[in-house]
């Protein structure tokens, strides 16, 4: 086998311990978020402060990672300017990109003279035409592609496009295109795409019913589990429901992505940088997964075969699938 | 590899002995660690927010007794409870001891745990994400932490203590000790 280009692995960071666990790592790149609204990870307790950031980066730099900040909600009206000073911030202490999705958020930042933007998942473009837009009329360097999409369609993405592409390769799935679903919100009046979190921990309530466990999500249940069975996820999209004689997941299995074997097909098919999922995980996750996918990106450079993943025991459901990269029903 | 699965449960022997003893020295130093905690660590507590008020029931599954906290930065309070006393708490967290200390060591993924059924939670979820977080930031080594209440001692007694833990938690598989890569320490 030959060598092929190395890819650039970038990975979650959810706290200022994460980042620099995902630095030890070995993550060229770590993409994380203020703690607030403006980013889609904002839970309770995680996140980063202003001080936090500005020391990450710096971190980062000396050892030679780069700092992706994400900013990619969509400013709720009459509240831009949180976004925009998010933007500024980010700039100011020397991030190596921004990670965007509102078209006025865009604008706002291809203002910013020497900030590199790119295009989160969160807008949800999957054709070589939309990401042409948002290259041309903003800059945008990188677009970050939803998980909707096979190898062949990205590969046929990148043929007609001038900007790299990120794609995901292990964590939890959507069964939505990003940044349209509104799911959740039915259930607790907070937005995934405005307030930051999809089913957030302030409506989410597990609790053991006799030997079953009972998710519940805005105070409806959603999934009942079986004292040998895995936990339930607190998502609606993943939660079990009757439907005429049919009962389980309406929408989605709780599974997990895990694209590692697809290294080389999503090289070839022209991908820049590989995505882990996962801010909201522990310093633990970030580093068992940052390191098995570093291991499996220098062996792919190195023309050598990559090792079978190890990581099922940390997905959500346990279980894992290649998702729409490989559409078996196809 | 991560093996959520091979958590070792506390010595029978020993949860029965703890069965009998007093509970007032455990309280004692848990409210002693704890408050040490809140000097070398006010990030631990400021990163709660407003979970800060919440009353914590940390329940070790395998230990005969439950831990009562709440963590407010201007007064954390830490208390050890008979497994029939009655306790007010808004989030419960339960697990064997080994998975407690894990998770605070950073061995452990708390999804991880959660989802394969070694770690159970109930009441406040958001209350427990936000302690999750904030323990995982602090990069906590209890050993540390508690030779650090010996003051002057402590730079002579951590060495060795954490060498003991190190074989303890090699013996037993507890993670007794902060998991580090060490490459920039």
């Amino acid at each position: 086998m030959t060598k092929a280009r190395k890819l650039e692995l970038v990975c979650p960071a959810g706290t200022p311990a994460a980042l620099r666990s995902a630095v030890e790592a070995g993550a060229h790149a770590i993409y994380c978020g203020f703690n607030d609204e403006t980013n889609a990870r904002n839970f309770p307790g995680l996140n980063f402060s202003r001080d936090e950031m500005a020391e990450g980066i710096a971190f980062a730099h000396r050892h030679d990672a780069k700092v992706l900040v994400a900013i990619n909600t969509f400013p709720r009206a009459g509240a831009f300017g949180l976004w925009s000073k998010a933007v500024d911030d980010a700039h100011r202490f020397g991030a190596d990109a921004v990670i965007l999705a509102d078209l006025g958020l865009l604008d706002y930042a291809a203002g910013r003279p020497g900030l590199r933007l790119h295009l989160s998942v969160q807008a949800a473009a999957a054709n070589a035409d939309a990401i042409s837009v948002y290259a041309k009329s903003f800059g945008v360097r990188r677009v970050v592609l939803p998980r909707v999409l096979t190898v062949q369609e990205i590969a046929a993405i990148n043929r007609d496009i001038d900007v790299e592409t990120e794609v995901f390769v292990f964590g939890g799935l959507c069964v939505m295109a990003e940044g349209r679903c509104a799911l959740s919100s039915y259930a607790t009046g907070k937005s995934p795409n405005m307030n930051g979190a999809c089913s957030p921990a302030s409506h989410v309530e597990y609790r053991a019913e006799g030997a079953a466990l009972v998710s519940r999500l805005g105070g409806f249940a959603i999934h009942r589990v079986g004292a040998k069975d895995p936990a339930p996820y607190p998502t609606l999209c993943k939660g079990s429901f009757r439907v005429g004689d049919y009962q389980g997941h309406v929408f989605e299995d709780p599974v997990s992505l895990d694209a590692a074997a697809l290294i080389p097909q999503l090289a070839e098919a022209g991908v820049t940088a590989l995505k882990i999922e996962g801010r909201q995980r522990s310093r633990a996750y970030t580093t068992a997964v940052v390191k098995e996918f570093r291991a499996a990106v220098d062996a792919h450079a190195a023309g050598r075969p990559i090792a079978a993943s190890a990581l099922r025991e940390l997905t959500e459901g346990q279980r894992t699938t290649a998702g729409a990269y490989r559409k078996a029903w196809r | 590899m991560f093996e959520a699965r091979s958590i070792p449960q506390f010595p029978a022997v020993g949860a029965l002995a703890l069965r009998f003893a007093p509970l007032w020295p455990l309280s004692l130093a848990g409210q002693r660690l704890t408050d040490r905690l809140g000097k070398r660590h006010p990030a631990l507590f400021s990163r709660l927010g407003d979970q800060a008020d919440k009353v914590f029931l940390i329940d070790p599954t395998d230990l005969p007794c439950v831990f009562v906290m709440r963590p407010r930065p201007e007064r954390p309070q830490f208390s050890a409870h008979r497994r029939d006393e009655e306790v007010g708490w808004d989030a419960r967290i339960a697990g064997p001891l080994a998975a407690l200390i894990g998770l605070v060591h950073g061995a452990y993924d708390g999804d991880a745990l959660f989802f394969s059924r070694d770690l159970a939670i109930e009441g406040d979820t958001a209350a427990v994400v936000a302690l999750r977080n904030a323990i995982d930031n602090e990069e906590l080594d209890l050993v540390r932490e508690a030779t650090a209440l010996l003051g002057p001692l402590a730079a002579l007694a951590t060495p060795p203590a954490q060498k003991l833990a190190s074989l303890i938690g090699a013996v037993s598989g507890a993670p007794l000790t902060r998991v580090a890569t060490g490459r920039f320490e």
